[in-house]
């Protein structure tokens, strides 16, 4: 063993690694970092050649200096040399540094791959070795172009070096990750499956990653490795632990092994050969026996070792999903664990017994298990492992339980961590409708998850209620009286009244008999949450009303009070104000047969998949959601949806099946129509409407735009708000409001531009159908082009997408493009349309000239309408460095020591368009003196519309 | 495995990306995972999902190991890749400690590399691991033995 005393080999690195340790601040550290890199990059640049001991440590530094986290933005060319030494230290930095800092499309990478050529050729196993790995962590495509093919015939060539086979495999591996097409298939194949009978464990090992990661891509080309992985793997789970020697990891035979030959075979189907089948199942016997037999050692690496063996022998038995006693047997042992004293294993135990709750053989044996299950929900310390719980929970969920564990999940939503209650929520709305004999259960659950976890509740679980009570007669009736009793809350979530709301003004009057829920008291209690409501549900609201108008006309007068109102008639908000004069108008002059066919109960809503379980499948991930349908038909055999009139549960293609008319596609006609109503007066108001009537469709499609939350995207105003602060600058937030914010970088050049557009979605929901588009005035169009590149149409929470504008100049313009942006937020369109800062002075080259040129200048441009001129007050303190850079960030030059009055700001550039050139010269004169600060602004250049519109833009400024 | 690194109370010490990923979104993951990792109490599960990865850390005195792995990868024997790697690196320098790790970081990677590479381990024993990297220093040895001292210091 070498003993490593500190700063062997390079003590100027020590010493400055020291320096760096005892800096007493980061301004400190800063300092000395980059006097550190001053010194290396005059070193670099010196005329005296380095030696390539100087070289490697200054690599090296450099190195540490990147790994503080500081960027590194030289010092590639050096270690690239380093690579041809014959040195192995100075080789082995060299690779190092590429492969920690060289990125995989960078420009060195020719220079890289050829240093690498020659070591695969030099037969020296270190440097083969060094090669390879540095191959394995670029891997480039670049990379993987020029080494694929060479790489296959070192590893099966039958003279390569132990170290080097290994090296070979895992390199090739990697670059099957990344360029799998230009790894090429071949003879080397059958050898490499022969690798499994290495006399070599390292060999193996390395072999049998390989061979997964090819026989998960192409399975048919690998099957003879099942037969070899059986027999090796058997042959290490009957070994005493100490034949393996060094492969034995605290009396665990080859743990690593054995867990890569079992996820080997998880690539294919149980053996169909029955010799040996048998002799892998004796295999996962074996293992799980050992499970059973006192532990060798304390350790935890030994319990840690074997039981990474148990957990992957477990998946596999879940893989083959075939075998039952095995599988009951896993389920045993993985119920033994969830009372473990170790936290890991319990977390596992949970994890794996979630996919056994999906096999036919096992699940019985999982459910038995739940009231462990339950325990742990309450009583686990880590959130992590609590979720797993509730995970396995929602996996073995069957008719038999479903009461008991929905009753559970809803306790533990009470006290339960923000961070997974939304997907809880979701997770008992889905069990509760699943699962509901009776559907005043259901109603019940969801209404109790509205009370306990109201903020949590997505629109899809409301929607998704008023889906199943429209939908579903018998349980009307008790849906009133539900939502009707929870609304007497004094506090109630304003989901429960948008969910009140929509029941009541549809079933109202099943309970209206009562005369402690007469429509006055329904209308008076919903009416009583109005003011404390947003928008959207006020909107929803006003609905209620105009149905409650319907359904009792003893309250017509008291809520056409209601919509007469100022509040209501005279809202800001122009829904709710159109809604309220559209609703009072159809109140006054419609027939009680008209209205009575407009305002009809809601007709049932197609079947689909619920939304609610699509919404659940995105979050987790397609992967990571145990399919509850195909598990209960397994289980349950198919009678289960005998008394569940609900169908269709099959998934279907689409997954986010739109339940309500706020996420359809709005029908085209019938926004018009309605808006039609409200402004045609007294004319003819219900013509078209009538009409529409007619066709049995419309009448529908007519009501699903009464309970739509968005204004239609008629006009949408201009957002110009930040224009003006880009006239002097290129890069910025440009518009921002709660759901989204535009961040814009532009740089220009001559008469071209180009834009970055960056779109950052503020919210945690992901936006659907995002699309923006520019528009020029008529007149605009001819004098500049823009050309938007297409936007990715979804953005998640939390992301950022990215857009380019290019532009080009074609003469001078006055005008500013318009980018418009529309997308669907919780079902919700949005229209944000905002005015683009692209100005004529973005086109400024700057020129630089004498004092003699301009003012010669300056007199040429003498003409009357060559030159306009404006006088302005101050809107800031006037400071000269910040209208210096003011002037800068217009676009032209600032030429010191023109005017004679060093007070005053003088400037000159050259606008490029397509069509023409136009100089132009500016002069600012501020005057300090007066009471009131002002200044003076004049522009000459030789187009009148162009000095106007640049001394109309740079005024603004000061 | 997806990724390896280690950091000790908020400072990175060694990290090792197996797949490519560009700087800016490195720094920020390391930075949320310091986050979630340091916010751990002791006796929570080594494991914990983070994005469509699972992250396995253990913690050994200062310093925190952490490894991301993909969705079937096994955790447990990911813990014990961590256990071997800190093994190895204590053999090395003879009970490691992280002053070693900072001062030795070339040599810290010289033996990751050679234990793991693309993710996957290399070998697992240890015996052969340290073979490689002993017949490096050898190699080393022989290279530098004639630096005096002096002309060290007319470098640094």
């Amino acid at each position: 063993m070498p003993a490593v005393s500190k700063g062997d080999g390079m003590r100027g690195l020590a010493v400055f690694i020291s320096d760096i340790r005892n800096c007493k601040s980061k301004e400190a550290e800063i300092k000395r970092i980059n006097k550190e890199l001053a010194n290396i990059r005059s070193k670099f640049k010196g005329d005296k050649a380095l030696d390539g001991y100087s070289k490697k440590k200054y690599v090296c530094k450099l190195l540490f200096i990147f790994l503080l986290g500081h960027d590194i933005d030289f010092g590639h060319m050096e270690a690239v040399n380093l690579l041809s030494s014959n040195k192995y230290t100075e080789k082995q930095i060299g690779y190092l540094f590429i492969s920690v800092l060289v990125n995989s499309n960078s420009d060195l990478i020719r220079l890289i791959n050829n240093a690498i050529k020659n070591d695969l050729g030099s037969r020296n196993p270190t440097f083969m070795n060094l090669a390879l790995h540095c191959i394995a962590n670029v891997g480039s495509r670049e990379m993987a172009e020029a080494f694929a093919s060479e790489i296959p015939s070192i590893l099966v060539a039958g003279d390569t070096m132990d170290s080097v086979k290994q090296s070979a495999a895992l390199c090739l591996l990697r670059l099957n990750r990344t360029s799998a097409d230009l790894v090429p298939m071949g003879e080397w194949t059958a050898r490499v499956v022969h690798l499994l009978n290495d006399q070599h464990l390292g060999v193996v090992t390395a072999a049998t990653s390989l061979i997964t990661t090819l026989a998960q891509k192409s399975p048919d080309d690998f099957k003879t490795s099942i037969s070899l992985a059986v027999a090796r793997l058997s042959r290490i789970v009957t070994s005493a632990s100490i034949d393996l020697q060094d492969y034995t990891y605290y009396f665990v035979a080859a743990p690593w092994l054995s867990v890569k030959l079992l996820r080997l075979l998880q690539c294919y189907p149980p053996p169909e050969d029955a010799a040996l089948r048998s002799r892998l199942t004796e295999c996962l016997e074996t293992i799980l026996n050992k499970a059973q037999e006192p532990p060798k050692s304390k350790k935890v690496q030994h319990s840690n070792a074997k039981n990474a063996v148990l957990f992957e022998a477990i998946s596999l038995i879940i893989h083959h999903d075939s075998e039952p006693t095995l599988l009951v047997r896993a389920c045993n042992q993985l119920g033994q664990f969830l009372q473990h004293r170790e936290t890991n294993l319990r977390y596992l135990a949970l994890e794996s017994m979630c996919t056994l709750a999906s096999s036919e053989f096992s699940h019985e044996t999982v459910k038995t298990h739940i009231e462990t299950v339950i325990n742990a929900l309450k009583t686990e310390r880590d959130v992590s492992v609590r979720q797993r719980a509730v995970d396995l929970l929602y996996a073995m969920c069957d008719r038999s339980n479903a009461k008991q564990i929905v009753a559970e999940m809803l306790s533990y939503l009470e006290t339960a961590d923000y961070s997974i209650r939304e997907e809880i929520v979701l997770k008992v709305a889905i069990l509760a409708e699943k699962y509901a004999v009776d559907y005043t259960w259901y109603v019940d659950t969801i209404l109790n998850l509205i009370r306990i976890a109201g903020d949590y509740v997505s629109e899809e679980v409301w929607y998704r209620v008023i889906q199943i009570v429209i939908n579903r007669e018998d349980v009307q009736g008790y849906a009133a009286k539900t939502v009707f009793e929870a609304l007497q809350a004094p506090a109630c979530h304003e989901n429960l009244v948008k969910v009140g709301g929509y029941i009541l003004g549809e079933f109202g009057n099943l309970i209206a008999g009562d005369s402690r829920s007469s429509p006055l008291v329904q209308f008076n209690l919903l009416h009583s949450k109005f003011h404390l409501c947003s928008v959207p549900t006020r909107a929803l609201l006003l609905s209620a009303y105009i149905k409650f108008i319907n359904l009792f006309p003893e309250v017509k007068a008291t809520i056409q009070d209601v919509l007469r109102s100022d509040s209501q008639l005279r809202n800001s908000d122009v829904e709710l104000q159109q809604r309220a004069v559209e609703y009072l108008r159809l109140s006054c002059i419609a027939s009680t047969d008209i209205l009575a066919t407009v305002l009809e109960e809601m007709p049932p809503f197609p079947e689909r998949e619920s939304s609610i379980l699509a919404k659940l499948k995105k979050k987790k991930g397609p992967g990571n959601l145990p399919d509850i349908d195909d598990a209960r038909r397994n289980v349950n055999g198919s009678t289960e949806h005998s008394e569940n009139t609900e169908a269709p549960k099959k998934s279907s293609p689409s997954l986010v099946a739109d339940l309500l008319p706020t996420n359809r596609p709005r029908p085209a006609s019938s926004s018009p129509i309605m808006r039609s109503a409200g402004t045609m007066g007294t004319t003819h108001p219900f013509t078209d409407l009538l009409n529409l009537n007619a066709t049995p469709s419309a009448g529908a499609s007519l009501l699903v735009d009464v309970f739509s939350e968005s204004p239609a995207p008629a006009s949408v105003d201009v957002c110009e708000e930040n224009f003006l602060r880009f006239v002097c600058k290129n890069n910025g937030v440009i518009f921002e409001n709660q759901l989204l914010q535009i961040g814009l970088k532009s740089e220009y050049r001559q008469n071209l531009g180009r834009i970055y557009v960056f779109y950052g979605n503020k919210t945690s929901t992901q936006f659907l159908s995002f699309s923006t588009s520019v528009a020029s005035c008529d007149m605009l169009k001819t004098q500049l082009n823009v050309h938007a590149k297409t936007v990715d149409p979804l953005i998640d929470g939390g992301a950022q997408v990215q857009q380019m504008l290019n532009i080009e100049c074609v003469s001078d313009f006055t005008d500013a493009p318009v980018l418009n942006i529309q997308f669907r937020y919780g079902g919700t369109l949005q229209n944000i349309a905002v005015k683009l800062p692209v100005m004529l002075n973005k086109f400024f080259q700057p020129t630089e000239m004498t004092s003699q040129d301009f003012f010669q200048r300056w007199k040429q441009l003498g003409a009357p309408e060559q030159e306009v001129q404006k006088i302005f007050k101050a809107k800031h303190p006037m400071d000269t460095d910040v209208t210096k850079a003011k002037i800068l960030g217009f676009g032209v030059a600032l030429l010191d020591g023109v005017d004679p009055n060093p007070a005053n700001f003088v400037g000159a550039g050259v606008i490029h368009s397509k069509c023409t050139q136009v100089g132009c010269l500016l002069r600012l004169e501020p005057n300090t003196q007066a009471q009131v600060k002002m200044y003076r602004l004049t522009l000459r250049t030789s187009k009148d519309t162009v000095s106007q519109r640049l001394c109309d833009l740079l005024s603004e400024q000061f | 495995i997806k990724s390896t690194k280690k950091h000790c109370f908020g400072k990175l010490r060694l990290q090792k990306w197996y797949t490519a990923t560009a700087e800016r979104d490195k720094k920020k993951m390391v930075r949320e995972l310091m986050q979630i990792v340091l916010a751990r109490k002791p006796k929570m599960c080594s494991f914990l999902e983070w994005r469509d990865l699972k992250i396995v850390y253990k913690r050994y005195a200062s310093l925190y190991f952490c490894c991301a792995i993909e969705e079937q990868d096994n955790e447990l024997i990911t813990l014990e890749v961590i256990h071997r790697f800190v093994e190895l690196l204590d053999k090395y320098f003879g009970s490691v400690c992280e002053l070693d790790i900072i001062f030795n970081f070339e040599k810290a990677y010289f033996i990751l590399d050679e234990f793991l590479m693309g993710g996957e381990i290399q070998d697992t024993s240890k015996k052969s691991v340290l073979k490689a990297i002993e017949q490096a220093d050898l190699l080393q040895e022989e290279d530098e033995s004639p630096r005096s001292v002096l002309e060290e210091m007319g470098l640094a």
